[in-house]
């Protein structure tokens, strides 16, 4: 038996424009992302040469805080609230928690301080400096949220105090630190999204624009391909 | 070649361009592991050694075990209006106004969005959530059918005269008290077996998770506040920023703690309008501190303290040294 293939189309498609000048959204959308923050900027492999001190360690460190902070998180939140009262483990994973946190602010003010005596906001950096105050200010209000919903006597006691402070200027009518479901869904659902994309955000400005230069930097004609100290041709 | 100098806050052609100046290997990918090791290698350690902080929450069957009496008289001050709840205001009640700073009443505007009603929310339907002596039973029948006015008049009645005798019940003076001294004991009663802490939390319901009407309730007592000055928690001595045991607490706070540190803020006379008024004026005033923070490339003068206080210098220390050589 004999099949008849059906014949091949052979009406000429119409040409697909290059993406480097295709309409469509998605490669408009590529273009203006890597215009702006190329793969060589998003992932350097060199830095200036003036990007050596202890300082900028704590921008990355307290990075690193957040990540241990999240991975904790998530495994009390998936054991629960009062799992941390009742098990060694539990304690244990909420004592990571805790001092996470704890190393998390260190760093970060420590960073907050060094970026401060940079002035790390000249030269179009003025939003990065934002998001990271932004980040900062939720932080304080997302740990705030965790001693909120220790459901132990300190949560207690800082649920009574903290009340007057937010009714006395509108707050308390929307954020009842007394309601428990509240603020354990803000606590391990919301607020820690908030931070995670404002900390996104904030690193993605800081490879976009670069390390600030130090004040008063001097111009120089040295051909921008160099790696300096020891110099090597890039 | 021109060298123009850049200027601290104002921008700068150097910060502007992209630097042409010499380089040095990075490997981020690089940083980034090891600084999650590092990090990860101390959070272990020192959640190891020191782990961290689980005061036991407080029970109202503790409170009406170790101070009955206060328990007591916190029972008759919900039903006769005086406690601190009962008194409070938005957004649990209407009983106050709330905090107004001259046109600014936020506490007034949003008025009462999550209600409570102490004598009824705290006393009354615990009670007849529960089984009750025939002398409780009968106490609760003559509230009920009392007016509301007679049910005021009796409720702080026996509250000034128990304040009078300083809480003694064998030194009050003789009055018409009506069914309130039966009631208090019978919450009191409830409180210490156990009832009324589980009565107060599901609230009639299978599922609770608002722990609203127990934190006002436990707070309008002495209970919880002596437990919070025992654990040097109370906001005129940093605790906002404190912890229980010898744990570091919310340092981050140590700003807005501190407002609350200077008498201005904390004086003895409740009337003083700073006083009365604190918690909104410090939260205003962190507000603006806040502000200024965010907004501080913009503020002309605090942007240029980097300038005047040349701690970059150290910072930067390798590429000044570099600049001055000859």
């Amino acid at each position: 038996m004999t099949t008849t293939r059906p014949a091949a189309d052979t009406t000429p498609s119409p040409p697909i424009p290059d993406s480097a000048e295709s309409p469509m959204w998605t490669s408009r959308l590529r273009r203006a992302w890597l215009a702006k923050l190329p793969p060589d900027k998003l992932l350097p492999d060199r830095q200036p040469a003036y990007v050596a001190s202890w300082i900028y360690v704590f921008g990355v460190l307290t990075l690193a805080a957040f990540l241990v902070i999240v991975v904790s998180g998530l495994a009390l939140a998936f054991a629960g609230p009062a799992w941390y009262h009742t098990s060694s483990l539990g304690h244990f994973t909420n004592s990571l928690h805790f001092w996470s946190v704890q190393l998390f602010f260190v760093f970060m003010v420590i960073h907050l301080w060094g970026k401060f005596w940079m002035a790390a906001w000249r030269g179009r950096r003025a939003m990065t400096w934002i998001t990271g105050v932004v980040a900062f200010l939720a932080s304080i209000g997302t740990a705030f949220t965790g001693y909120l919903m220790q459901t132990n006597f300190d949560s207690q006691w800082i649920s009574f105090e903290a009340k007057d402070g937010l009714n006395a200027v509108g707050i308390g009518a929307f954020f009842n630190v007394t309601n428990l479901g509240q603020v354990l869904l803000l606590h391990a659902c919301l607020l820690p999204l908030v931070v995670g994309a404002i900390v996104v955000w904030h690193v993605l400005l800081v490879r976009r624009h670069g390390v600030v230069p130090p004040i008063d930097a001097v111009p120089v004609t040295q051909p921008a391909d160099t790696i300096g100290d020891p110099e090597v041709p890039r | 070649m021109t060298t123009r100098h850049s200027k601290a806050g104002n921008g700068s052609d150097v910060a502007l361009q992209e630097w042409r100046g010499p380089w040095r290997r990075y490997d981020i990918v690089k940083e980034g592991v090891i600084a999650v090791v590092v990090v990860s290698i101390l959070t272990l350690l020192l959640a190891g050694i020191f782990s961290s902080p689980d005061e036991p929450q407080l029970t109202f069957q503790g409170w009406a075990t170790s101070a009955p009496d206060n328990f007591y008289a916190t029972a008759v001050q919900e039903l006769a209006g005086t406690s601190e709840s009962a008194g409070y205001g938005p957004p649990y009640n209407t009983a106050a106004d709330g905090v107004a700073v001259g046109p600014i009443a936020p506490q007034q505007w949003f008025g009462v969005t999550h209600p409570v009603d102490p004598p009824n929310d705290f006393v009354l339907t615990p009670l007849r959530s529960q089984q009750q002596s025939a002398d409780v039973t009968a106490a609760l029948a003559a509230w009920d059918s009392a007016t509301a006015d007679q049910q005021i008049s009796w409720a702080s009645d026996y509250d000034s005269a128990l304040t009078d005798a300083g809480g003694d019940l064998t030194q009050l003076a003789p009055g018409d008290y009506g069914p309130v001294p039966v009631l208090a004991q019978g919450l009191t009663d409830m409180a210490t077996s156990g009832a009324l802490d589980g009565v107060l939390t599901a609230r009639g319901a299978f599922y609770q998770t608002d722990a609203t009407p127990q934190i006002l309730f436990l707070g309008d007592g002495s209970y919880l506040d002596d437990a919070a000055t025992a654990a040097h928690l109370q906001g005129n001595t940093w605790g906002m920023m404190n912890e229980t045991g010898s744990y570091p607490g919310q340092a981050w706070l140590w700003l807005y703690s501190f407002w609350y540190q200077i008498p201005t803020f904390n004086s003895d006379n409740p009337d003083d309008y700073l006083t009365s008024h604190a918690d909104a004026l410090i939260f205003y005033i962190m507000a603006v501190l806040s502000l200024a923070l965010l907004l501080l490339p913009f503020i002309p003068g605090l942007r240029s303290i980097p300038r005047w206080i040349p701690i970059h210098r150290l910072i930067w220390r390798d590429y000044y040294r570099r600049q001055a050589r000859p």
